[in-house]
């Protein structure tokens, strides 16, 4: 089953399931059934429970935090996770504060969904990887979706966790296949809430990565493999923040070199936050520094030539991390 | 002919309002009063020469409506709860508050009263709180908001999406002229009325400081949201007559005059004086007498 029909069949079952869950968004309902097909069928089978709404990035997210405080549960699709920054107030000033700033803790169960990521010829405005603008939100959760992890286990636990959280969503990712078990030469294993993708125990190298990057991480992993004799193991956390490695400490304590990949652009990111968390806790056991892969501090063109150098590639990771071993 | 005597221009008001009115401004005056001394922390935006409206509307809300209310909250407050003590002890951070003295004057959160510092972000969230209503009952939410709040795009998000959805949602305007220190006529173009027009929201507009008049004219609107389940938005002109928060009114002399002379406080006092000048001794000492005992509380605790 490809990822897009796996999270339109988590959206069902979450709907079937809690009467309380409402859906918002633009375009969502059927026959259309959202840009990219993922709340298809919803409003034909839940009714008033599914809205359409106007373009209005900010009121919908508003409405959904109302909803959330009034004892519903929201998710809000946002069509293009471009469009969050129209929603940064309600969910940096609102949504994610409620839950404290109240002086006692007041659940706000609220999703926004985020389709993110290029690669697909959207250009600039359409093909952004926002994460970590929401990194370090006091009171917001930031989510993303990989072929490994059960959608509907993860809608179920940000509800059940009382914040409201981001929920990025590649764009790319929707087209692949949902993955299991393992590929002929990696073993997957799941968690607490991380993949763990390797061909043996204890490699000296380690790869984290966002779910968005898993078709690249899983090309790079094959390529070191097979062609460089380089085992690597490949976590895939679904919450990237806060980030929990406890579930993964192990896998971490017997690397001799950490990386990191992420598809934002340079600068602040997601993958530096967790260098600095690895660094205090691995300080003394790695024989190098912590390998960021990101992509440049650059616009996403929208021509393929152009873009391509401008969103990270399989080659990429396997290039960095060839780097990082030979140094 | 007797030429001394002047007709009075308020319609009788009752002990409670006169009572309530009176107390919240005692709140706010003591409120600048403390900040005079030091004694206060951060900032705080009074409501002195407004108290009347959410007197008004308070009147008519039910247990189980919601309430959004904005940086100018403490009569929104007041009005729908009778807890100066508690908001006291909220703004000085000292045990019994509200929300542990973690929100502050412009953060609260109180059974169904809800307030939040940023301008216009409240009224998305109360549109999705009155579609919950519009499920369950005759509930509605009720925000307030003031004429400044309507250069926010967030407002004009919510009003449409109400009126699409057929939320019930109350929209109190305090139009009071002047955002922080800007005239609203050097800010705002058109009216509030021809704004809500474009959406087809209902509106209505009140000049009235009586606070008889100000629920009167709000009673016929409120049963059309209820029953027709639709947003309002009802507007009423007032006056601020202290500063946006401490010290910073750049107003003119003939300005002030204005606002002074203009807002409830001074009609009342004009033509009810002894039962004005009788309610706010009691008022007066009741709040002084709630500094004194909040103030003497320890600090506020935040686990």
């Amino acid at each position: 089953m490809r990822v897009a029909e796996h999270l339109n069949r988590a959206l069902h079952s979450v709907l079937e399931k809690d009467p309380s869950v409402h859906v918002l968004g633009e375009d969502i309902s059927d026959p259309y059934g959202g840009a990219f097909k993922i709340t298809k069928g919803l409003s034909d089978r839940f009714g008033p429970r599914v809205m359409s709404t106007p373009l209005s990035e900010g009121g919908i997210v508003g409405v959904g935090a109302g909803l959330a405080l009034a004892g519903d549960r929201a998710i809000v699709e946002i069509m293009f996770g471009d469009f969050a920054t129209l929603a940064f107030d309600q969910l940096v000033n609102f949504a994610a504060k409620s839950t404290t700033m109240y002086g006692r803790q007041v659940d706000v169960p609220l999703i926004v969904r985020l389709p993110t990521g290029g690669r697909r010829g959207y250009g600039p405005t359409h093909s952004q990887s926002l994460q970590k603008h929401f990194i370090g939100v006091p009171g917001l959760s930031v989510y993303e979706m990989s072929p490994f992890h059960d959608a509907e286990h993860l809608f179920t636990e940000i509800f059940g966790s009382g914040r409201p959280a981001v929920f990025f969503e590649d764009k790319v990712l929707y087209t692949k296949p949902m993955l299991s078990g393992g590929d002929g030469l990696h073993t997957f294993e799941m968690r607490d809430g991380w993949a763990v993708i390797r061909t043996e125990e204890d490699t000296e190298d380690v790869l984290l990565a966002p779910g968005g990057l898993t078709d690249r991480a899983l090309i790079a992993l094959r390529d070191l493999l097979l062609e460089d004799e380089i085992a690597c193991t490949l976590l895939v956390p679904a919450r990237l923040h806060p980030l929990d490695v406890t579930p993964v400490a192990d896998v971490l304590a017997a690397a001799k070199r950490v990386h990191v990949a992420e598809d934002g652009t340079a600068g602040g990111t997601w993958g530096a936050e967790v260098a600095r968390l690895l660094h205090a806790r691995l300080w003394g056991r790695l024989t190098a520094p912590i390998t960021h892969i990101s992509a440049p501090d650059s616009i996403i063109p929208t021509a393929a030539h152009l873009e391509a150098r401008c969103t990270v590639q399989a080659a990429d990771i396997r290039r960095d991390i060839q780097r990082a071993i030979s140094r | 002919m007797i030429g001394a005597v002047r007709e009075r221009t308020l319609t009788p008001v009752s002990e409670a309002d006169l009572s309530r009115m009176l107390r919240i401004r005692h709140f706010e005056k003591a409120l600048l009063r403390l900040f005079e001394q030091g004694r206060l922390n951060g900032t705080t935006h009074t409501c002195l020469g407004q108290e009347h409206v959410p007197v008004a509307v308070s009147g008519l809300l039910k247990p189980h409506d919601h309430v959004f209310s904005n940086h100018r909250g403490h009569g929104h407050f007041l009005a729908r709860y009778d807890e100066p003590h508690a908001l006291l002890a909220e703004i000085t951070g000292r045990e019994g508050a509200l929300c542990n003295g973690v929100g502050g004057s412009q953060h609260i959160y109180h059974e169904r009263f809800l307030s939040t510092g940023v301008q216009g972000e409240s009224l998305p969230v109360a549109v999705g709180v009155a579609l919950k209503h519009k499920r369950t009952g005759d509930g509605i939410a009720c925000a307030y908001i003031g004429d400044g709040t309507w250069g926010e795009g967030s407002v004009y998000e919510a009003l449409n999406m109400a009126q699409v959805w057929g939320a019930p949602l109350l929209v109190v305007v305090e139009h009071n002229r002047i955002a922080q220190s800007t005239p609203t006529t050097a800010q705002m173009a058109g009216t509030i009325a021809g704004r809500c027009a474009g959406f087809g929201v209902l509106h209505h507009r009140v000049e009235s400081v009586d606070v008889n008049v100000v629920r009167s004219s709000l009673e016929p609107l409120l049963r059309r949201i209820r029953e027709e389940k639709r947003p309002a938005v009802f507007e009423v002109s007032v006056h601020r007559a202290g500063p946006h928060s401490k010290g910073d009114d750049t107003r003119t002399a003939t300005e002030l005059a204005e606002a002074a002379a203009g807002n409830w406080y001074a009609h009342y006092l004009r033509d009810f004086p002894a039962q004005v000048a009788a309610a706010e001794e009691i008022e007066r000492a009741f709040i002084d007498a709630a500094v004194e005992n909040v103030l003497a509380r320890p600090l506020s605790e935040w686990s």
